[in-house]
């Protein structure tokens, strides 16, 4: 696993890989994602036979269910263009995992080829598009969760803050422990929840305690988690994707 | 799936026990606080890595060879090597180096190794006293505990517990909480028993194969007590410390202290190449090599999971470990804990015995960045999940599919075959979102702690198409 350290020229088009979170808890994210590539004057094309990269599957040990999600998603992408992802996790499973997935399998050198289109939104719009902001909105505080995944797996840590700093009105704060898990990790919310509710509830008091208005990040698996126990305990702070975040602080039109 | 159950319940009362979570948050701060601060430059630490990572994985590509090179130069040096395939062969070696000489003391130096064998509880049913020398094990032992952390066995403990400990253990000595003092005091204690022990036991860092040298790091010296003043040394490690050449140990030297405690280097390093000499005035008159397989070479004959026996026992991925900082070490259940336990262990016990422990990750990553040697740690973890939950029997780790279960694996089938179908998938969306208003407010263990997720109103799939998007 190797982080990217060279990237492609602007392209004409892309696709769009909404994932399952974004589609049916954030859809706001995925169109805002869509939306700040296509004011770069990139055309976006979100297939829509895309349905879920198959982690949930892969990181449970049930291989065989995850391949057979991950090869209906290879064949949503047929044409040569980057593949666009507003999540460090699911872009880390289609790019990292997708070529350990299908090892050994007639579908490796497919695997590796998707895998080398695939990037996490915040960096196409940093690496790739070059995106410049002007930030609309009111002055705001703001406190940055970035996944663990984006984080290590992607290596964009630098990516989303780069893009928040580019809007003046913001503020950034940092909120201690920032590298520390939020302690979602999908189904291990689940099968330990005590040791993922002991984690959340770290967090939240850490991102609390930065005084910010605002929460953001870019994985929606950690703004569930966080802003799901953010609202239990009653926080005044509210949780945002970060493609939503700079599209609704950078939009001047309804487009 | 009994042991999930007592995983979990070690884990909860971990958790609920604020003494554990403070000692642990405030040692784990702390530890990666001096690990950070001791590699300056990352460059250099991540050439170093890769430097350490290629020695240890070059070492277990050529195992078998470096092991019979690594007896053949002991030999030749005197020092005595024995082989042993399960913790059991090994407790009885010692047990026969012991009775040999009639011993009725054995005083130890930290080896985690031993506490894989069990050592002191077998020794003790035979009539061996053991006594462990390392001031963190010597607590431990006065308060009839496993240690809970690799490097500093007694993590778990308050300076205010342990002089509690002493108060009760030796109500002679006057109390104190001062760390020095007490420090003082175990040393007085073990000093005399320095004196008395026929044989000695340690750990082994490295073993170099090239000149047949037991290399240990420690820092209170009790190693070199261990190792010289008893006539006997008996030095027990896993088959896996062996390095093929004495040039391989600087770096692996560099990086192992930096990565565990933030020391440039450790206040004691031993390099033991034999017994006393003919014309040496000190040193044991006899040194003894255990090598203990104990499902090792089962974990070395799979090309991706024998990346699991690269470890150097740094603990730096326990120290990071969000899991571990919260639940601490003996939540695990086993002899060592943290990441590189939960994926070491349930490969040598096998799956039946710990295949909970893989599944307790959030798969963060944190370990995998520090590790000195490059384990990937998550993706070992990735793929014991699969084998504790695959059907077939063409794997070699113990215990695979054990813990699959019937209800678990129809669930992910149906969500694979939702997953494949797009219409099925869109219409169930659909469905959900229109009947999102009928969705139970609580889920579970989720909403114990967290109101419940709001599914949308519309799915992406709909905005994309309102919004021109959407595409064949």
């Amino acid at each position: 696993m190797s982080l990217r350290t060279t990237y492609p020229k602007l392209p004409g088009r892309v696709y769009f890989f909404g994932t399952c979170l974004v589609d049916m808890l954030y859809p706001e994210a995925g169109l805002a994602g869509m939306q700040l590539i296509r004011r770069e004057g990139v055309e976006v094309i979100f297939p829509r036979n895309q349905t879920c990269c198959g982690q949930p599957a892969w990181n449970s040990g049930y291989r065989d269910e995850a391949r057979k999600v991950a090869s209906a998603q290879m064949a949503c992408f047929p044409q040569d263009y980057p593949i666009v992802v507003p999540s460090g996790s699911c872009a880390g499973m289609l790019r990292h995992h997708y070529p350990e997935l299908f090892s050994g399998t007639p579908q490796h050198n497919a695997a590796l080829a998707f895998s080398e289109r695939v990037f996490e939104l915040t960096e196409f719009l940093s690496q790739v598009l070059k995106i410049e902001l002007s930030d609309l909105g009111k002055p705001v505080k703001v406190a940055l969760h970035v996944s663990c995944s984006a984080r290590r797996e992607m290596g964009v840590a630098g990516e989303h803050q780069a893009l928040l700093q580019q809007l003046k009105n913001v503020e950034l704060v940092e909120p201690g422990r920032k590298e520390e898990c939020c302690g979602f990790g999908g189904t291990f919310a689940v099968k330990h929840a005590q040791i993922s509710a002991a984690m959340v509830e770290e967090k939240a008091t850490e991102l609390v305690a930065t005084g910010a208005d605002a929460l953001v990040s870019g994985d929606c698996g950690c703004l569930m988690n966080i802003t799901g126990h953010l609202d239990y305990r009653k926080e005044n702070l509210p949780g945002d994707h970060i493609a939503s975040f700079l599209w609704e602080r950078t939009n001047a039109t309804d487009s | 799936m009994q042991q999930t159950v007592e995983f979990h319940a070690r884990a909860d009362k971990a958790l609920h026990n604020p003494q554990i979570r403070s000692n642990f948050r405030y040692a784990m701060d702390g530890l990666m606080y001096k690990r950070k601060i001791s590699f300056p430059d990352l460059d250099e630490l991540n050439l170093l890595r890769l430097r350490s990572a290629e020695i240890r994985a070059n070492s277990l590509s050529n195992l078998p060879e470096l092991l019979e090179q690594l007896e053949a130069r002991c030999n030749e040096n005197g020092i005595q090597v024995h082989w042993a395939e399960t913790a059991e062969e090994a407790n009885g070696i010692v047990l026969g180096i012991m009775n040999r000489h009639n011993a009725k003391l054995l005083i130890k130096g930290k080896s985690m190794v031993s506490e894989e064998m069990e050592l002191n509880h077998y020794l003790e049913q035979q009539g061996i006293e053991c006594l462990e020398s390392d001031l963190g094990e010597y607590i431990l032992q006065l308060a009839g505990e496993p240690p809970s952390h690799i490097v500093a066995p007694a993590i778990h403990k308050s300076r205010q517990q342990i002089a509690q400990l002493f108060k009760e253990k030796f109500p002679d000595i006057p109390y104190t909480d001062d760390v020095d003092t007490l420090t003082r005091n175990a040393r007085d204690i073990l000093r005399r028993k320095f004196y008395e022990a026929p044989v000695g036991l340690s750990g082994v860092n490295f073993a170099v194969a090239e000149t047949g040298t037991i290399c240990l790091i420690e820092n209170e010296g009790n190693g070199r007590m261990c190792t010289t003043a008893p006539a006997v040394h008996i030095a027990v490690t896993g088959i896996e410390k062996v390095v093929e050449k004495l040039s391989d140990i600087p770096p692996l030297l560099s990086i192992l202290p930096r990565s565990a405690t933030g020391q440039h280097i450790t206040t004691y390093f031993n390099m033991i190449t034999s017994p006393r000499k003919p014309d040496e005035k000190d040193g044991p008159e006899e040194v003894h090599l255990v090598l203990l397989d104990n499902g090792r070479s089962r974990i070395y004959q799979d090309e991706e999971l024998i990346a699991t026996l690269r470890c150097i026992r740094c603990g730096a991925c326990m120290n990071h470990c969000p899991i571990y900082t919260r639940i601490g070490g003996h939540a695990y259940g086993t002899t060592i804990p943290g990441p590189i336990g939960s994926i070491l262990e349930p490969q040598k016990a096998g799956l039946d015995q710990h295949g909970d422990l893989p599944t307790a990750s959030t798969l963060c990553g944190a370990c995998a960045e520090v590790c000195p040697v490059r384990i990937p740690i998550p993706n070992l973890l990735n793929r014991l999940r699969f084998e504790r939950v695959r059907q077939d029997q063409t794997g070699v780790t113990r215990g695979q599919g054990s813990q699959r279960n019937p209800w678990e694996a129809r669930i992910w089938k149906g969500w694979s075959w939702m997953h494949a179908n797009p219409a099925i998938y869109r219409l169930g969306i659909s469905l959900a979102t229109s009947l999102r208003g009928l969705l139970p407010k609580r889920l579970g263990a989720w909403t114990s702690v967290r109101s419940a997720p709001r599914l949308a109103a519309k799915s992406l799939h709909t905005l994309a198409r309102e919004k021109g998007f959407d595409h064949e």
